[in-house]
């Protein structure tokens, strides 16, 4: 019997249709609008102005604060302008638009293949480069990496818990990285344990990638302290509360971080990044984008630069295809339509999914029918039934003590009601209300 | 017979010494209350719509007993008639506030701004705007999911089908706000009714530049500052792309309505001005 988490979940078609498809460098793109916003926290502050010349790897935008990312130049060329771009939230943002020339590398970046084993970096270095090289959350969180190593006074660290779960269905990205670069993922593993001040590490992935599992548990004999989990295909499993408890069996207080019970967890592409922060100096501007859908004729998981538009990866794995209803930036459960696909990839897209337009139709809104299958789907033991209608109608004290604020926004609410009502929208909603109205009292 | 006689005076005496008992712990935890609040609640129109600030009519009539002072506060819906009452109940001074109205700042129209995706999420406009920037590529105008309409309590809202923007109902709203508060684009306003209904304002709340406010909606303000330069009481200001005309410093002179490029300056319930080529479209919303 395979561990998983211990509390709801689903199970919605796996479709990993680009499974296996090895990872394919893109060309660099003409032009590349990198939007400043591209992490949770406040947006960077932008170094550069128009006309100034720039390297792949340049610092373009610093860290604005504790949380908070550096950004750099996914490109060489000439910045044309900074002005406000729609992105993948929908609406208009700052954003460093680079016309590309050539394809220049700062010098400090090591571009060799070879693997580098030997971590010479201290712990305190190793958060130091993760922040310098804007690392945050791959998984799409897109957390700032080296906020997590900073373990805070009074807590303790014991366990380091790898993300290679990819419980989104279509999604590959992760999967494909762990099967081509899963040396580095080792190595990177060890920088983080060390960052950390760990002995253990857990790499917990789910079961339909039975591959990675025997890949990685070969290749982690020879490092120490590195245990491999094949963990029960279950939607969220992904989610980091749900992943401690599936590897771990410890349950993370309402309102609490994973450092709560002694654990921090990191995605494996985030660990790849890491390694090659630390050991090749590269900063965080390209990324595997898996670009897929039932129509797709070439599905395919792309390593992109970051501010490439998603149009010219839709292209590269054979075109929009006709009748298309949505692209979905990230997978099809925590993702969002976006409204153009001129949207630049940042470095949280893990996916573009193309949806047929028979498929991309919600059904219509029917009424609740109490049958409390939410409940029983909801990973966080919520009643989304509820916090719908409390949403709805803006009773946010009681929305509160309903545990809003605990919504992982994994959408297996939604996916589960038969009456095809749109829960996490509203619950969404809600939980930015409810946070609003916390953070004014904290004040 | 007889039981029936013994019910009869138990239960009588009984209920008298109640009543007693009664009569006196009412006299012992009596709580005055002002009657005058009476008084003026009834004055006030029980509309409880919130639109004085309290909530509700009760909770405005005590304040305005509270109060020293109450030439700040006012009734929308009972207006400066309501308010002289209330004033004459309670012997305070109030100063007439002129009546308002909500006005929509919007002119997306399906024809004006096309649309470029379609939504079908919830169908309310907090969340639609939670999520990106609208249909249209404009982010900053309206939805046309109707949150408005559902906060209005009054009916004075409703949808036009052909536009897709909600329509005022100018007999029927008292301007409590509610749909100010309930527009998550802030595309409604108070602003005064005007003589005779008269009013001249700017419908468009778009921030953007102009020539890429212009692009994505063809009644869209430009913050070109024609009209600010034009206005002879300098009652408009361009600030941010965006004219706002300030309507206590309007006097309905229309000469910035003539100007507007993008006819993005309304006026409304004036009469019919005599035909110049210029200001076609003007004419046509004011017959609206």
């Amino acid at each position: 019997m395979l561990k998983t988490f211990s509390l709801g979940g689903v199970h919605p078609a796996e479709n990993k249709l680009s499974a296996g498809q090895k990872i394919e460098v893109l060309p660099v793109p003409e032009q590349v609008s990198v939007p400043i916003a591209q992490h949770i926290g406040a947006p960077s502050e932008p170094l550069v102005k128009k006309g100034d010349t720039v390297k792949v790897g340049q610092l373009i935008a610093k860290s604005a604060g504790f949380v908070s990312a550096n950004i750099h130049s996914p490109v060489s060329g000439i910045v044309q302008k900074i002005d406000d771009v729609l992105d993948a939230s929908g609406y208009k943002r700052k954003a460093i638009i680079i016309k590309t020339e050539g394809d220049e590398w700062d010098e400090s970046i090591d571009r060799s293949p070879a693997l580098n084993k030997t971590i010479v970096a201290s712990p305190e270095e190793i958060v130091k480069k993760v922040g310098a090289a804007g690392i945050v959350g791959l998984g799409g969180a897109t957390f700032p990496a080296h906020v997590k190593l900073s373990v805070p006074p009074g807590k303790k660290c014991d366990v380091l818990i790898l993300n290679g779960v990819e419980c989104e269905p279509y999604l590959t990205s992760d999967h494909q990285l762990m099967m081509e670069k899963g040396e580095e993922i080792m190595v990177g593993t060890q920088i983080l344990m060390k960052g950390l001040g760990v002995d253990r590490a857990i790499i917990g992935i789910e079961n339909n990638k039975k591959d990675a599992i025997e890949h990685l548990t070969n290749l982690a004999k020879d490092y120490s302290g590195i245990e491999i989990q094949p963990l029960k295909v279950q939607y969220p499993q992904g989610g980091e509360k749900q992943l401690i408890d599936a590897c771990i069996g410890r349950q993370i207080p309402s309102g609490k971080l994973p450092i709560e019970v002694g654990a921090v967890v990191q995605n494996v592409g985030t660990t790849f990044a890491v390694y090659e922060a630390v050991q090749k100096n590269k900063p965080l501007f390209e990324r595997v984008v898996t670009v897929t859908g039932k129509s797709v004729s070439k599905p395919s998981n792309f390593l992109t630069r970051v501010g490439t538009p998603i149009s010219t990866l839709i292209e590269a794995a054979g075109g929009l295809p006709e009748g298309t209803g949505k692209v979905i930036g990230g997978g099809p459960m925590m993702g969002k339509a976006l409204s153009s696909i001129e949207v630049p990839v940042t470095k949280g897209s893990s996916g573009v999914l193309v949806v047929p337009e028979a498929e991309s139709k919600r059904s219509e809104v029917q009424n609740c029918i109490r049958c409390s299958k939410c409940v029983s789907a909801c990973p966080m033991g919520l009643s989304p039934y509820l916090l719908m209608t409390l949403s709805n109608k803006a009773m946010w004290d009681r929305a509160e003590e309903g545990k809003i604020m605990d919504c992982i926004e994994c959408g297996s609410c939604s996916f589960t009601c038969p009456s095809s009502r749109p829960l996490l929208d509203y619950i969404r909603f809600g939980k930015g209300k409810v946070g609003q109205i916390i953070r004014g009292r904290n004040k | 017979m007889n039981v029936v006689l013994i019910t009869i005076i138990t239960l009588g005496a009984l209920g008298a010494v109640a009543a007693i008992i009664l009569y006196f712990v009412a006299q012992k935890f009596k709580v005055f209350e002002d009657p005058r609040i009476d008084q003026v609640e009834e004055v006030l129109p029980a509309a409880n719509c919130g639109g004085c600030g309290f909530p509700g009519c009760r909770a405005f009539a005590e304040a305005m007993v509270k109060a020293d002072d109450i030439s700040t506060m006012n009734c929308p819906v009972g207006g400066a008639e309501v308010m002289a009452k209330a004033a004459a109940v309670l012997g305070k001074e109030v100063e007439a506030a002129a009546p308002k109205l909500a006005v929509v700042k919007c002119n997306g129209t399906c024809e004006n701004r096309p649309r470029l995706t379609t939504y079908d999420g919830a169908s309310t406009c907090a969340i639609a705007a939670s999520l990106y920037g609208g249909e249209t590529g404009c982010s900053y105008g309206c939805y046309g999911l109707g949150d408005c309409v559902e906060a209005c309590t009054f009916d004075a809202i409703y949808m036009d089908e052909e536009t897709g923007l909600p329509v005022v109902d100018e007999e029927k709203c008292v301007a409590c706000g509610a749909c100010v508060s309930a527009c998550p684009k802030n595309i409604i306003e108070l602003r005064k009714q005007g003589p005779k209904g008269r009013r001249v304002f700017v419908s468009c709340v778009n921030k953007d530049k102009g020539a890429v406010a212009r692009k994505v909606c063809s009644a869209a303000c430009i913050g070109c500052k024609k009209c600010e330069k034009e206005c002879p009481f300098g009652a408009i200001t361009v600030v941010n792309n965006l004219a706002y005309i300030d309507d206590s410093k309007c006097k309905l002179c229309r000469k910035c309505v003539v100007v507007c490029p993008t006819n993005a300056i309304h006026e409304v319930n004036f009469p019919p001005r005599k035909p110049k080529p210029a200001i076609e479209s003007t004419e046509k919303k004011s017959a609206e």
